[in-house]
């Protein structure tokens, strides 16, 4: 795949770089003298660069969220779903910027980047990065692209937390907030989950407090272990219960610890896929940074106090059976904002797909998406500024 | 826009903070947030009114009301509105209550079961009427309450709810002075503005 490319694709696209030599200081104290983000556009900025959409991606995503990097792909970006022309994100309406995050592993600078000073790759020692600092590199990003007000910030999940973070960070920056699937701090719950993760992480053998690559290793069984956990609370029990039922390897019960079941196996290769393509020092930053983001704390845990900061408009979306980020956190968001005076609409969608839900192209969702930033498209200044 | 809500229309102050349940389509809501400059939010489940909502730009929240309206604090609305909603829920008089805890005030529309074709309807027949308003038969109609305009001010009576005003008005949404003076057998459409 693909043979041909989907006319509703953003085709062929080639990730870009930004280099940026301003000291950024980051949320636990440190400074990066410099970095660099990756990243992807799709569609056309127009002259008064005011139809830029941003996406931010979630705790495993990258700067490829629609299109192929080379016929030979056999998979497109991972939203491709909802971005591209005609789409629920349009690129004949939106230029469209997705890109990875500061800490990340795919192209931005983050643990396996080289830290100039030392000459050495960053691993253990790259700093902790926050959802504020993410911001903070997005907006710069921004500048770099001559975007003074995005026509809306859009994510999922974690992605969501920085959408919120940017409403309430760079209130002018942005006409309209779509936040999915998200929430406004992780539960108890989800920290435990993250910690679990970690753990796994961490008593791998093979981590070395860290420093794995310096080391001629990989953590793959810690990292695949905690994808193997991670996805689990990605699917809801319909979901999982759907697809493999107690759907066994063999006839019968072989009463050893080999793969008995076929969601054992599933989980097995989602684990060790996982391992392939992602780092484990940038695992632990990106549910670090899960973990801390918690807006309200400023304001004494008064979410609506925190958010009256903002003057977008918003769009939650949050799905039946997600379970890890359920509706009833996406509607604490939406109720502190109608406390705050905020204009705001909130779509529940019925899925089965649980937290993955935000990625697939269940019509109702991608309807409600369309719809919104239609009408952001149709109130958009065209003149040049 | 429907002249019962060109009513509530005359009724809205300006510059307030309004939440109208069940708001459909949001054709009141969007009047009033374009005319009154209301800080308004709906709610609503139906599908395809969530979405002609979001496509005009009026804030609207999924929410079934039926399963409570906690999530509001008290008094944090100036207003709270009903249009031709409150016979679909489970229990309108613990709704009612709800909306005056959330607003200041309330103003609530719904279909006049004592109007004089209404009672005619069932007692010749002896079956429920179905008329342009109530366009359903008994099994599929999301009415599940029907009262009177006389049940709605005794209701207020016991519970000490302070009627403002009323209006009632007949099928072509006008009031006449026959419909004020005997409302329960001339309106179809009775209108109240309530508060505590």
């Amino acid at each position: 795949m693909p043979d041909v490319i989907p006319a509703d694709s953003v085709g062929i696209v080639t990730p870009q770089i930004a280099q940026f030599d301003t000291p950024l200081a980051l949320s636990c104290g440190q400074t990066l003298s410099s970095y660099q983000l990756i990243y992807e556009t799709y569609g056309t900025l127009n002259q008064s660069a005011s139809n830029a959409i941003l996406i931010c991606h979630a705790l495993s995503g990258d700067h490829h969220a629609a299109g192929y990097h080379a016929m030979s792909d056999t998979k497109p970006g991972w939203w491709d779903t909802a971005i591209g022309p005609g789409k629920a994100i349009d690129t004949d309406k939106f230029f469209v910027i997705a890109l990875n995050n500061l800490g990340g592993c795919s192209g931005s600078t983050g643990p396996t980047s080289t830290n100039p000073e030392t000459g050495q790759r960053w691993e253990a020692s790259f700093p902790i990065v926050t959802v504020e600092d993410w911001v903070e590199s997005q907006a710069r990003l921004a500048d770099l692209l001559g975007i003074q007000t995005f026509a809306a910030i859009v994510g999922g999940s974690l992605g969501g937390m920085q959408v919120l973070e940017w409403s309430i960070r760079f209130p002018t920056r942005l006409k309209s907030a779509v936040i999915v699937a998200s929430a406004p701090k992780l539960s108890t719950q989800n920290i435990a989950f993250n910690e679990v993760a970690r753990q796994s992480i961490r008593r791998d053998p093979d981590f070395f407090d860290g420093n794995y690559i310096n080391n001629n290793s990989v953590p793959t069984n810690g990292l695949g272990l905690a994808r193997m956990l991670g996805h689990i609370t990605y699917l809801s029990d319909d979901a999982m219960g759907a697809k493999f039922g107690r759907q066994m390897r063999h006839d019968s019960y072989q009463y050893n610890y080999g793969i008995e079941f076929e969601v054992e196996s599933y989980l097995r290769y989602q684990g060790e896929a996982f391992t392939k393509r992602f780092d484990a020092n940038t695992y632990m930053l990106m549910t670090k940074a899960l973990d801390y983001f918690d807006p309200a704390a400023q304001t004494n845990g008064d979410l609506s106090a925190v958010l009256s900061r903002a003057q977008c408009e918003f769009l939650l979306v949050s799905f039946t059976t997600d379970w890890r980020f359920s509706p009833e956190r996406s509607e604490e968001i939406v109720n502190a904002l109608v406390k705050a005076g905020k204009s705001v609409s909130y779509a529940k969608i019925e899925a089965t797909e649980g937290h993955d839900a935000f990625l697939f192209p269940i019509p109702r969702y991608m309807t409600a998406l369309n719809t919104f930033l239609t009408r952001i498209a149709s109130n958009l200044t065209t003149e040049v500024k | 826009m429907r002249s019962d809500l060109e009513m509530i229309d005359e009724w809205v102050q300006p510059n307030i903070r309004v939440l109208d349940l069940a708001c459909g389509p949001g054709e009141l809501l969007h009047h009033l947030i374009q005319n009154k400059q209301v800080n308004g939010y709906g709610l609503e489940i139906g599908h395809e009114d969530l979405n002609t909502c979001i496509a005009k730009g009026i804030p609207v929240l999924e929410q079934n009301i039926d399963e409570g309206l906690q999530n509001f604090d008290d008094q944090s609305f100036d207003l709270v509105l009903m249009t031709h909603a409150l016979q679909q829920f489970r229990r309108p008089d613990l709704l009612i209550d709800e909306m005056l805890r959330i607003g200041k005030e309330c103003i609530i529309t719904f279909p006049n079961f004592g109007h004089w074709r209404s009672r005619l309807h069932l007692a010749l027949k002896g079956r429920m009427p179905v008329s342009d308003f109530l366009p359903y038969n008994w099994y599929d109609t999301p009415n599940i309450h029907f009262f009177t305009f006389q049940d709605f001010e005794r209701l207020c009576r016991e519970k000490d709810i302070k009627v403002l005003r009323w209006a009632a008005v007949d099928g072509q949404l006008k009031d006449h002075w026959w419909i004020r003076s005997m409302p329960n057998l001339f309106s179809e459409t009775a209108i109240f503005h309530i508060s505590r």
